[in-house]
């Protein structure tokens, strides 16, 4: 039988904000345990929660981004359960009155295609504390610096068909917040992450399947692995003549399979109920209006106007709007040397290449857009080779700063005395008449093995349009 | 509207609450009698009442977003039952 | 020198006839003598006291003293008092050293005035008869077999036997009128939003609100004003400037429209008590007041709606003494459920878990439109009555209880009738209204009150309203003869 998997994710997004959602608290990370837990954090008997306007104005921001529907009030509300990393007794959550209501996000999928992927919604709460699991004398200990970080949780329609799908939709939220700049995306920390609901139903059936729920899911190698192989269980166990249970489970990295949560087991019965400590959040018009003017261009937007403004095709433009920050070093070097292809080579190859080696984001690059631009004008007016250009390149990742510097104290600036090259030639064809003879007789490809040698000769800085031109023309005479 | 003892047992652990079993059934008496007190609210018709959340009609008001704790650790710690490394200590918790 | 007004007292230490140490030692000495047989406080906070109270003598002899500043108080034990304990009458707090103070604790030690101490409550403020207190039932002075009423039975009680000038409650259902009722005190209770809620211990959210039980309206007037307020620290804190209490007492009440809620004198209500009230408004007519029959259509379904929205907050509110952070942990837990489950079921009282389970059902799955969902449409119908009131009346009076103080076990088994001691003041915290009770005569010896409604943020005229009967009246100034 043939099948389909359906997929919704929710993901939760820590906001960036300086302080908790309800308390003034740090939300750094990394503090030691319980130092960033204050009163109300620790819910202490007596404590009310304030909400925090930065939060707020991210929601709104990010609700615009998804061209989504805002509505005008909405509520906060209690979410009951009991965990020692809740010291609440609840989540501050909200309902059925959340902050952003339905919007939408496109993907890109492998073969170029885009689909849109609906968002049910996306609404504030608190984020719980941590509970520690190496051994205290056989206790659990919990630190609840993370208690009362704003999140914000994002739920997609069930509308996404295969790991690789719930992938690119993930990425691109991911890349999405961060544009936003509401969001750090860092995954290992746990800023950014999510729970996938996972169903499984033979091809034109209606109905959806019963689906498992697999928490907690931090990277996007996590995400295919635990979706990939929960489908398979349940494609398997349904095979077998089994039923899939309604459940939440865990994925397992270091064995790569999920396995049912005994904890949750439990069926839940949250009692939400409006929070009696916060008042309807309303959202004007004018506040609207003012996030509005925050936003950035957005991925899609940029996309489209480097395909226009610098002629990219889709997918140069594609991979180099996933990062605000590497699309914004772009256009700087773009615009700087007035050769968009050839910046968006180097921007996606050797800078790529050197910041992927040495696992730095584009923000701790040590070499600046303005050096790469100036770089790439010493190719573009013939000062250098571009294969000389990747050597000097090396030079200014180690901490040199001026191009010219380097190439005049290298002595690496491009022979472009026609004698100078011709006299090289001269030599190289005297030195290897068999080759010479061959390619008289018709074997034209031993004109890469000439070049070779000439830029040899030269130690790589003649400048390989002349000596092509030179080179055919003394072989031709 | 009369409660079981055994929907009784089954709100209690809901509550996380341990009752005595001897003590089950006047729970169950009691909370059957408040729930009669409850059921005059059927008596009257709310098909196109707004509910009411709060006392007042204002909104929520907004904090800057400023961190104004410091640590207070040891202080908040010296009334837990049980602390380690800065740690809350609780019985194994199970995922 | 326990007999006088706050006035009176703000006079002799501003003139030196007393010392703040000497009057704050006044009424320590009277604690230790009198509440072994009240058992009106669960801790007295006697350095505390006499510390602040040289601080006050030294602001007093600088010419920095404010009209309360020597004038000590006593609170109510769900306000939270740094370094000192707080335990809400509860087991599960008996061990809770509070590491913060409430914003009204901060307020009423800046306006200088000593604490003596904590007062005895109902268990997390559930309860009408101050018996569902860990530490114990509170006496009536006026009968010491009868209850002082409750929650706040603890402050009506060191008040009436003259323990505390003044005391601290709060009302979240009637627990601060009912008790003030029944111990011939003058009691408020504030607009929802007035005080700030930090650091009081949460009973019911949308509900609770804090105030104040002394002799007179006057004295309410001057409490009141310094622990009123906008609080950033509260979301529910109406940020509206506190009126001159204490100003606008001496307004006459020419042409003032009084509104007598038909309900509010049913078969239900106490003839004793009824003839109280009865007198008592033929008194406003002679200060110049219009008395108006009004209807509130829906007062029988404030005690229903009540015990929905009230156990269903405090389900949820009660969930944070889970025996991890602070409070009882019970002994030898076996995994977590059993020292959630234990740590609670040992250290909350039965009153406590009737509410707790009443609130977890009416909001659990498949129930929470029948319950709590009506509940709050209910609460409505009950605030637009009183909307349509306050149209054509200033001020509505009726009843604070439907009886006098009870004997202490009379109503204990049977929680029902525990709840309609409620049935008239009830509805006020529904509605987030400010809410009075002044002493209005005697029924067989026993306090009666006379309960006055005002319309939101009206509490200055609530105090103005009273005053003007304890002008012509001495009900307010009749004491307990044991504790005289």
């Amino acid at each position: 039988m043939a099948w389909e998997t359906v997929i919704g994710l929710e993901i939760h997004a820590q906001l960036a904000t300086r302080s908790k959602i309800f308390s003034g608290a740090s939300t750094a990370y990394g503090a030691a345990p319980n130092t960033q837990a204050c009163a109300v954090d620790l819910a202490l008997p007596g404590v009310l929660p304030v909400l925090n306007r930065e939060a707020v104005r991210m929601a709104v921001k990010f609700g615009l981004a998804l061209d989504a529907d805002i509505p005008q009030r909405s509520v906060f509300a209690r979410k009951n359960y009991f965990y020692p990393d809740l010291p609440q007794g609840y989540q501050i959550s909200q309902f059925d009155q959340p902050i952003v209501a339905r919007g939408h996000l496109d993907i890109t999928l492998e073969n170029g295609e885009t689909r849109q992927i609906g968002v049910t919604r996306a609404h504030l709460e608190q984020d719980a504390g941590k509970s520690l699991h190496e051994d205290f004398h056989g206790l659990t200990g919990i630190d609840l610096n993370r208690a009362g970080t704003p999140l914000l949780e994002i739920v997609s329609e069930p509308e996404l068909r295969s790991a690789k799908e719930a992938v690119a939709y993930m990425k691109k939220m991911h890349a999405l917040v961060q544009y936003l700049e509401i969001c750090d995306g860092n995954m290992a920390e746990g800023s950014f992450r999510c729970d996938a609901n996972v169903s499984v139903r033979p091809v034109g059936q209606v109905e959806f399947g019963t689906r498992a729920e697999i928490k907690n899911l931090n990277s996007f190698r996590f995400i295919e692995r635990a979706i990939n192989y929960e489908v398979e269980r349940q494609i398997d166990l349904i095979e077998a003549g089994g039923e899939v249970v309604q459940e939440t489970r865990l994925y397992d990295p270091d064995k790569g399979e999920t396995r049912s949560m005994r904890s949750k087991e439990e069926a839940n019965d949250y009692r939400y109920f409006p929070c009696p400590d916060l008042l309807p959040v309303e959202i004007s018009t004018a506040l609207l209006d003012e996030v509005r003017q925050t936003l950035p261009e957005l991925p899609d937007e940029k996309k489209q106007r480097f395909m226009a403004e610098f002629s990219l095709s889709e997918k140069d433009a594609t991979e180099l709007s996933a990062n605000r920050e590497i699309a914004e070093y772009f256009e700087v070097v773009a615009q700087g040397c007035g050769e968009a292809k050839m910046a968006a080579n180097w921007v996606m190859g050797e800078l790529s290449a050197h910041l992927n080696k040495a696992d730095i984001p584009i923000a701790e690059c040590p070499v600046s857009a303005k050096t790469l631009t100036v770089l790439i004008q010493r190719i573009t007016d013939k000062t250098i080779s571009g294969k000389i250009a990747k050597d000097v390149f090396v030079e200014l990742w180690s901490g040199e700063s001026d191009v010219d510097a380097i190439i005049d104290s290298k002595g690496l600036k491009q022979i472009t005395d026609s004698s100078a090259i011709e006299a090289m030639i001269a030599e190289v064809l005297e030195n290897n008449p068999s080759q010479v003879e061959q390619f008289r007789a018709g074997k034209e490809k031993l004109m890469g093995f000439f070049v070779g040698q000439v830029m040899k000769a030269s130690k790589g800085k003649a400048n390989p349009g002349q000596v092509n031109e030179i080179l055919r023309r003394l072989l031709n005479s | 509207m009369s409660l079981t003892a055994e929907e009784v047992r089954k709100i209690a652990h809901l509550a996380r609450l341990s009752i005595q079993e001897e003590k089950v059934q006047t729970y169950a008496d009691n909370l059957s009698g408040i729930l009669d007190l409850v059921a005059q609210m059927e008596t009257v018709n709310t098909d196109d009442v707004a509910p009411m959340a709060h006392p007042q009609e204002v909104t929520q008001r907004l904090r800057e977003d400023v961190v104004t704790e410091t640590s207070q650790r040891e202080k908040f710690q010296q009334i837990a039952p049980a602390t380690e490394a800065g740690l809350y200590l609780v019985p194994k918790v199970i995922e | 020198m326990h007999n006088k007004s706050l006035a009176e007292l703000s006079a002799s230490l501003q003139s030196g006839e007393i010392s703040s140490v000497e009057l704050t030692q006044h009424f320590l000495e009277r604690i230790k003598r009198h509440d072994s047989a009240l058992n009106s406080f669960v801790t007295v906070t006697e350095e505390q006291a006499l510390s602040a109270a040289r601080q006050a003598d030294q602001l007093i002899a600088t010419g920095q003293a404010g009209q309360l500043t020597g004038i000590p108080i006593a609170q109510k034990d769900i306000f939270c008092t740094e370094g000192i304990r707080t335990a809400c009458g509860s087991k599960m707090l008996d061990n809770f050293i509070s590491p913060y103070s409430a914003t009204v604790v901060e307020k009423l030690d800046t306006a200088g005035m000593p604490l003596l101490g904590k007062l005895n409550m109902d268990e997390f403020a559930m309860g009408s008869s101050n018996e569902t207190s860990f530490y114990g039932p509170v006496k009536n002075p006026w009968d010491l077999e009868r209850v002082p009423g409750g929650s706040s039975g603890g402050s009506a009680a060191a008040v009436a036997a003259r323990l505390a000038p003044i005391a601290t409650g709060t009302d979240t259902g009637g627990s601060i009128r009912q008790p003030a009722s029944l111990c011939g005190l003058t009691g408020i209770k504030p607009t929802y939003g007035r005080v700030s809620r930090w650091g009081m211990i949460a009973f019911a959210s949308s509900l609770d609100q804090a105030g104040v039980l002394g002799h007179s309206a006057a004295d309410c007037a001057l409490v009141l004003g310094a622990m009123a307020g906008f609080d950033a620290k509260d979301s529910t804190s109406i940020d509206r400037e506190t009126p001159d209490y204490s100003a606008s007492l001496s307004t006459p009440l020419e042409g003032l429209k009084i509104g007598l809620p038909k309900e509010y004198f049913d078969e239900g209500l106490d003839s004793g008590v009824g003839k109280v009230v009865d007198t008592a408004i033929e008194r406003y007519r002679t200060l110049g007041a219009e008395v108006i029959e009004i209807s509130l259509p829906n007062t029988h379904l404030a005690v229903p709606a009540y015990y929905v929205i009230a156990p269903a907050e405090c389900s949820s509110n009660l969930s944070r003494f889970d025996g991890v952070r602070y409070g009882y942990r019970c002994k030898d837990p076996k995994d977590l459920t059993d020292m959630y489950e234990r740590s609670r079921g040992e250290a909350f009282g039965a009153e406590v878990k009737n509410r707790i389970m009443i609130g977890t059902y009416a909001l659990s799955a498949g129930y929470y439109d029948a319950y709590y969902l009506k509940a709050q449409k209910v609460r409505r119908l009950i605030s637009d009555d009183f909307k349509r009131a306050f149209e054509q009346v200033d001020v509505i009076m009726g009843p604070t209880s439907p009886v006098t103080a009870f004997k202490i076990g009379e109503k204990a088994d049977d929680p029902i009738s525990m709840y309609l001691s409620d049935i008239y003041t009830i509805a006020v915290n529904l509605a987030g209204l400010p809410g009075m009770s002044i002493p209005a005569g005697l029924v067989e010896g026993l306090p009666a009150g006379l309960q006055l409604i005002g319309n939101a943020f009206e509490e200055g005229k609530l105090l103005n309203i009273a005053h003007q009967f304890q002008q012509v009246t001495d009900w307010h100034l009749q004491s307990p003869a044991a504790f005289a």
